[in-house]
């Protein structure tokens, strides 16, 4: 059985999601990028937002399969926190519009079009990520 | 068709996702803990996904047209402005404080989780306060058409 987060499992699923993006630009004409697909269903200025809310609804429904077929993937969010999950949630939202992506339309889709802008930008988020990361585990000494 | 590939391509995503390894912020909080007991795991994701794109995307820009659209629609900008910096870094922050990025945290709803709710609304509440301020960031050709 695939141990969800083992290397298998990680090229496997990075297959997979290579697939998706590139099936998305081989139907629709479009980047997979979930914050931007995402969020235009409730932006003020937006378009297609039935097709949006379509794309979120098949991301729920391969969230139920998942949850079926891989119970181990799915464990839930890393703290009960309130206050630290709204923070990381607004920074998240926020800063993918902001910067105009995420881990799927800069990361994969932008390195994918060897894009200069997605490519700094996902140095920059990695790196961010990281540093925050050292700061809360070996400076703060873990989430409170 | 076009409502059906929005759907079906929305759910293959969201099982790479969960196949990955990425709908676990554990893992993904391993990944980016450079300083500690480091996880390699996750960067065989990002280069698997990127090794299909890179050569499924000049594939498929070689068409004239995607099948169910009239043209495609990527992003054409190449300059790298200040927002790009900001909004990367912002983001970056959450990520490494929830281990969740758009994408997992989406999945993740399905394990039933309130915390992942309580993520994902202020996700949405975070898209819709930028949205609110400025126009998108990076607006595609259809979009300013």
């Amino acid at each position: 059985m695939l141990e969800p987060g083992s290397i298998p499992a990680a090229l496997l699923g990075g297959a997979v999601i290579g697939v998706a993006a590139v099936a998305m630009l081989a139907l629709n004409g479009r980047i997979l990028g979930v914050s931007g697909l995402v969020a235009g269903i409730i932006a003020p200025h937006s378009s297609e937002r039935g097709l949006r809310a379509l794309f979120l609804a098949g991301m729920l429904a391969g969230g139920v399969v998942v949850g079926k077929v891989l119970p181990g993937a799915l464990p839930g969010a890393i703290t009960s926190n309130t206050l630290w999950l709204i923070v990381a949630g607004l920074l998240v939202g926020f800063g993918t519009r902001l910067g105009g992506g995420c881990t799927s339309g800069h990361g994969v889709c932008g390195l994918s079009r060897l894009s200069p802008r997605s490519l700094t930008a996902t140095l920059v988020f990695m790196a961010v990520a990281m540093v925050t990361v050292f700061v809360t585990r070996h400076v703060i000494g873990g989430i409170p | 068709m076009r409502a059906l590939s929005f759907f079906f391509v929305g759910m293959l995503f969201a099982i790479g996702l969960g196949i990955s390894g990425m709908t676990q912020p554990t893992k993904v909080i391993g990944f980016l803990d450079v300083a500690g007991a480091w996880d390699p795991a996750l960067m065989f994701i990002m280069g698997s996904a990127v090794v299909i794109g890179f050569f499924g995307y000049r594939h498929v820009l070689r068409r004239p047209a995607p099948l169910l659209a009239g043209r495609f629609d990527v992003p054409t900008r190449s300059d790298i402005d200040a927002r790009l910096f900001g909004g990367a870094a912002l983001f970056g922050m959450g990520w490494g404080l929830a281990g969740f990025c758009p994408g997992p945290a989406l999945v993740a709803l399905a394990s039933g989780s309130l915390d992942v709710v309580i993520f994902v609304v202020a996700m949405f509440v975070g898209f819709l306060a930028r949205d609110l301020v400025g126009r998108p960031t990076a607006p595609t050709a259809a979009a300013r058409a």
